[in-house]
């Protein structure tokens, strides 16, 4: 992040070619989604896997790193070594399969603030009916499929 | 004796663990590289001049009755109180209702210049408006949320604390509980109203307050408000009360 031109001039070129880390950005909706699949949390943690589906780890790190999809990176530092920006709103994720269970970690990627009201660590499958003026076109949907939310489930609890 | 610098010292822990709660409004300014301050401080460097100079040009562009903002305020805009610009959004006892620096500008131009209007989202509003803010540079915000104020304050501090859009996050739970830190590439200030109208760099043009506040609620994959709406008047009101004491920076330079 750190541009270091000699000129003034070379910034403004800069600013008018290049795009910068972008902040999340309202990318357009993921396929059709399947209908909500309703989950129960019981002792900070989502025992069941969303709609039965198996996650697969490999997905799981390709959505984290995609700043359209996941976009983990913004706020966490994640072993992804290809990617250089990362923030640190929330705690570095390395090893998180060792501290939570993935009933632990899949609650967390689904909807912190069920438990923790005033986290800013989005719900990537918050039910859409709690959520305040979402885009026209994203009402009804939630940020991650399914699918999604257990491909990157499943990669964060090999993060051993 | 020892108890004493046990007291002391903890006394000092204790002291400097409360400070980010005590510290008043800190400026996006402070935030920046170094380089990017240079940039901004730098009069010829700093794009967002560009913009100043527009606004400028208009200042002396007739309206419709062959007066122009210039005609009354000066060819510089010299007659203008600078602690008065410093004091919007102001209450108008005439109009009964609050009123922004730029809705005060696009007011006169309707009404003593005969026109044509322009439109609050417009070019041209947003320029006039960054020339006349850029005149007050260097004074503190002083915004007066007391008396008639009160209740718009009191709906802009609510919706700060709404939270929107898919991603479900509420205004304050960034920028008062994370600021200086990284959200991806870039450092999250305070979000401080001193430096509006604003040079962003990552967008290649000077923006307004309300349309900044659009672009986090794009971010947010939330429907943002219509710009000149009554609910961002009310969050105009209520964040630039917050910035209260700060000095103005009109062009700030940010990312």
């Amino acid at each position: 992040m750190h541009m270091k031109p000699t000129r003034h001039v070379c910034l403004l070129l800069l600013a008018a070619t290049v795009s910068p880390p972008q902040p999340v950005t309202a990318a357009e909706p993921t396929a059709a989604q399947q209908p909500y699949q309703h989950w129960h949390a019981e002792n900070y943690a989502i025992e069941q896997p969303l709609g039965g589906l198996v996650g697969v780890p490999e997905r799981g790190r390709a959505i984290a790193g995609d700043q359209h999809r996941g976009n983990c990176l913004a706020c966490h530092e994640l072993p992804i070594p290809e990617e250089n920006f990362y923030g640190n709103l929330g705690p570095p994720l390395a090893g998180i399969g060792s501290r939570q269970s993935v009933g632990m970690i899949r609650l967390h990627v689904v909807d912190q603030a069920s438990f923790n009201p005033e986290t800013v660590m989005p719900g990537f499958y918050r039910a859409p009916q709690q959520l305040n003026r979402v885009a026209p076109s994203l009402r009804g949907t939630t940020w991650l499929t399914a699918q999604e939310v257990e491909d990157v489930v499943a990669w964060l609890a090999t993060l051993k | 004796m020892i108890k004493t610098r046990i007291s002391l010292s903890l006394l000092a822990v204790m002291l400097a663990a409360a400070l980010p709660v005590q510290a008043g409004p800190v400026s996006g300014y402070d935030y920046l590289t170094p380089d990017m301050q240079a940039m901004q401080n730098d009069e010829f460097g700093n794009p967002g001049m560009l913009a100043v100079e527009a606004g400028e040009q208009l200042f002396s562009l007739l309206g419709d009755n062959g007066k122009s903002c210039a005609s009354c305020h000066g060819e510089q805009g010299e007659k203008l109180d600078v602690h008065r610009l410093a004091r919007y959004p102001v209450y108008s006892k005439a109009l009964q209702r609050p009123v922004t620096l730029r809705g005060r500008i696009l007011l006169c131009r309707k009404d003593r210049m005969g026109g044509p209007p322009l439109e609050y989202g417009s070019a041209q509003a947003l320029q006039l408006e960054t020339f006349v803010r850029h005149l007050a540079r260097g004074q503190s915000v002083d915004v007066d949320v007391s008396g008639p104020m009160a209740p718009y304050y009191a709906a802009g501090e609510k919706l700060y604390h709404t939270r929107y859009g898919q991603v479900d996050i509420a205004c304050h739970q960034c920028h008062d509980y994370h600021a200086g830190q990284n959200f991806r590439g870039q450092v999250l200030t305070q979000g401080q109203t001193n430096g509006f109208p604003v040079y962003r760099f990552t967008e290649g043009q000077v923006v307004g307050l309300q349309e900044r506040i659009t672009q986090c609620l794009t971010n947010l994959r939330a429907e943002p408000y219509a710009i000149g709406s009554p609910q961002y008047l009310d969050l105009e009101i209520y964040m630039s009360a917050r910035s209260n004491g700060l000095k103005i920076e009109t062009p700030a330079v940010r990312y």
